[in-house]
């Protein structure tokens, strides 16, 4: 055989590119990003130092605050709304029904689709003149109004339903693995004690599928930390500035607005933020136990 | 994680008021799934002066494919009107190189890290594992930079690099840890046979790797097509991906809107991921559990 240096080296070799990846595309750039983000760049990029001048700005812009505000509730609508109907879909899943097949594709065929044709499919149904509103007038009710996605002050809203009627199906089908991992003795000796199938949900089956919920949870703060797409494709951010989302904020300032110090400052909070809440769970996912077991 | 076919609720009674009750939730759901589909589909066949009324839940009264046609060949996208056709095939030019090179990239990197173990490997595995779970944004500007120093932005091989670059954490971590689950003492026989680690890849991986190279496939093909980010920055007007067109045809177009011509381009957008959902079926949900849980 061969010596062990030399037996290795084409695993070395192998890893190659991939060395190139994640020396230049990961930690370079999050590092070039940083060292921008503390300079006057504006088209161009400036090597200058100028200190945490950008973050101030940033701070300053309302423009923001509002997405930072608007990623909040859209994270809470998504979130929640997912893990609530995601649950809910997967308990009633549970209980020996006839055609689970067809509904569990049903309910998860949105999470095939992109949030652009979901943005856009929702845009359409939500129209405030030929949408859901207008066919409820036609219908008779000749009050009724449902506008929110025209009024700056709920069509954020709408973005996090769309969102969860994207991703709901998701939660369900993990959930679901889980459920259907409970053990039947626990249903029996519930049964037995005549304890209520739903304290029996709530005391027991939720606390085992812990890990489970916050893997969802994970997951979907993972997606709307990244939320661009839905907002571009349902309402590009407006009315105004009020569907603004702190991932489109950069991508504008980067691309459109060309101030790129502005834009690298926000990227880089976005990445401290993630980081700070991430960092815990991933150590705690992969690294702390033995590799091989996990 | 496992998902069992057989469910394993409670045992179900006769038809019971709890019966019809879960019974009405589930078929509510259902509706509330299915109603953006069906809006979709008949809108998608109405003409405008009927969609103008406002019926939106309505079956189309004046049924025409025209809709269909002219998204597919006339719909303009700012400046071009040659439908959505030319994204489609950008997609594809873009999705079949990328989908392969990253799968392929993640099997060795997965083989590599979990057999070989070469120095380094625990930094790259932790760094790619990290760089999974950033925003994109954080990335985009340098490589912006990079990639026109090398003449590489606002090409077709430009924006399949950054799907390969982006795919590979996820692609690694799949690999790696289905080939930590296979025995070590077959890796071992294949050395004292005097396979070298390319032999042992082709030879004894690869051929051992079926149901994982579904899921990744089922996961890059699927993630690449919906992609709207990269295809946006890094593709190039003549690259551009299928999302961005359908994006641009929706939302860019002055005067009125043809919603049947919008809603008939964004069926067609979603008509690849939709049929890899329906073919693969239950290997679609090991996929995204596998690709998105743990890796």
């Amino acid at each position: 055989m061969k010596p062990l240096r030399l037996r290795r080296l084409s695993a070395q070799v192998a890893l190659v590119p991939t060395w190139i990846i994640v020396i230049f595309a990961y930690i370079g750039t999050i590092l070039w990003t940083i060292r921008i983000s503390f300079t006057s760049s504006g088209i161009l990029p400036k090597y200058d130092f100028v200190g945490f001048k950008q973050y101030d700005r940033l701070f300053q812009s309302s423009r923001w605050t509002i997405s930072v505000e608007n990623l909040a509730i859209f994270g809470l609508i998504f979130v929640i709304g997912c893990l609530v109907l995601g649950f809910l879909m997967a308990v009633f899943l549970d209980q020996r029904i006839k055609g689970e097949g067809i509904f569990r594709t049903i309910f998860l065929y949105p999470y095939a689709m992109s949030f652009i044709v979901t943005g856009l499919v929702w845009a359409w149904i939500l129209n405030p003149t030929l949408g859901i509103q207008q066919a409820v007038q036609n219908w008779g009710w000749n009050g009724f109004t449902f506008d929110w996605l025209s009024r700056g002050d709920r069509a954020i809203y709408l973005v996090g339903f769309a969102g969860m009627w994207q991703s709901a199906g998701l939660v369900m089908a993990i959930l679901l693995a889980g459920l259907r991992g409970v053990d039947e003795d626990i249903w029996k000796a519930a049964r037995v004690d005549g304890i209520p199938p739903w304290r029996v949900y709530l005391s027991i089956v939720i606390p085992m599928l812990s890990s489970m919920f916050v893997t969802a949870v994970v997951l979907l703060a993972i997606a709307v930390v990244k939320v661009y797409d839905i907002v571009v494709a349902m309402t590009g951010g407006g009315p105004g500035i009020s569907t603004e989302v702190p991932a489109k904020f950069v991508i504008d300032y980067l691309f459109n607005r060309q101030n790129i110090a502005l834009a690298t400052a926000a990227a880089s909070v976005m990445f401290v933020a993630v980081l700070v809440v991430l960092g815990p769970w991933l150590y705690n996912q992969y690294f702390r136990q033995d590799r091989r077991a996990s | 994680m496992t998902a069992e076919t057989q469910p394993r609720g409670r045992k179900p009674r006769r038809l019971t008021a709890s019966r019809i009750g879960i019974y009405a939730f589930l078929v509510l759901a259902a509706a509330f799934f299915l109603l953006p589909f069906y809006v979709m589909i008949v809108t998608s066949f109405k003409t405008m002066p009927e969609i103008q009324q406002g019926n939106i839940f309505g079956l189309p009264t004046d049924f025409t494919l025209k809709p269909w046609s002219t998204a597919w060949a006339h719909a303009c996208t700012g400046v071009n009107c040659e439908g959505i056709r030319v994204g489609v095939l950008n997609s594809f030019e873009i999705m079949i190189p990328a989908a392969t090179l990253s799968i392929l990239l993640g099997a060795i990197n997965g083989y590599a890290l979990s057999f070989w173990r070469p120095r380094g490997g625990n930094l790259i595995f932790a760094v790619l594992l990290l760089g999974a779970f950033i925003p994109y944004q954080v990335y985009l500007y340098p490589l912006v930079r990079m990639l026109s120093k090398v003449s590489l932005y606002n090409t077709l091989p430009g924006i399949i690099t950054v799907h390969v670059i982006f795919g590979l954490p996820v692609m690694t971590l799949l690999f790696r840890n289905y080939y930590v689950a296979v025995p070590v003492d077959l890796f071992k026989a294949a050395r004292i046979d005097g396979g070298g680690f390319w032999t042992i890849f082709f030879q004894l991986m690869i051929p051992m790797s079926g149901p994982i190279l579904v899921v990744a496939a089922i996961l890059q093909v699927t993630g690449i097509w919906n992609d709207f980010l990269f295809g946006l920055i890094f593709a190039g007007r003549d690259h551009l991906p299928m999302t961005v067109e359908l994006n641009n045809i929706v939302n860019t177009t002055t005067g009125t809107k043809a919603y049947n011509v919008n809603m008939a381009a964004t069926i067609l957008t979603a008509l690849v991921p939709l049929i890899v959902y329906f073919v693969s079926g239950r290997w679609f949900v090991r996929g995204i559990a596998a690709g998105a849980v743990k890796g």
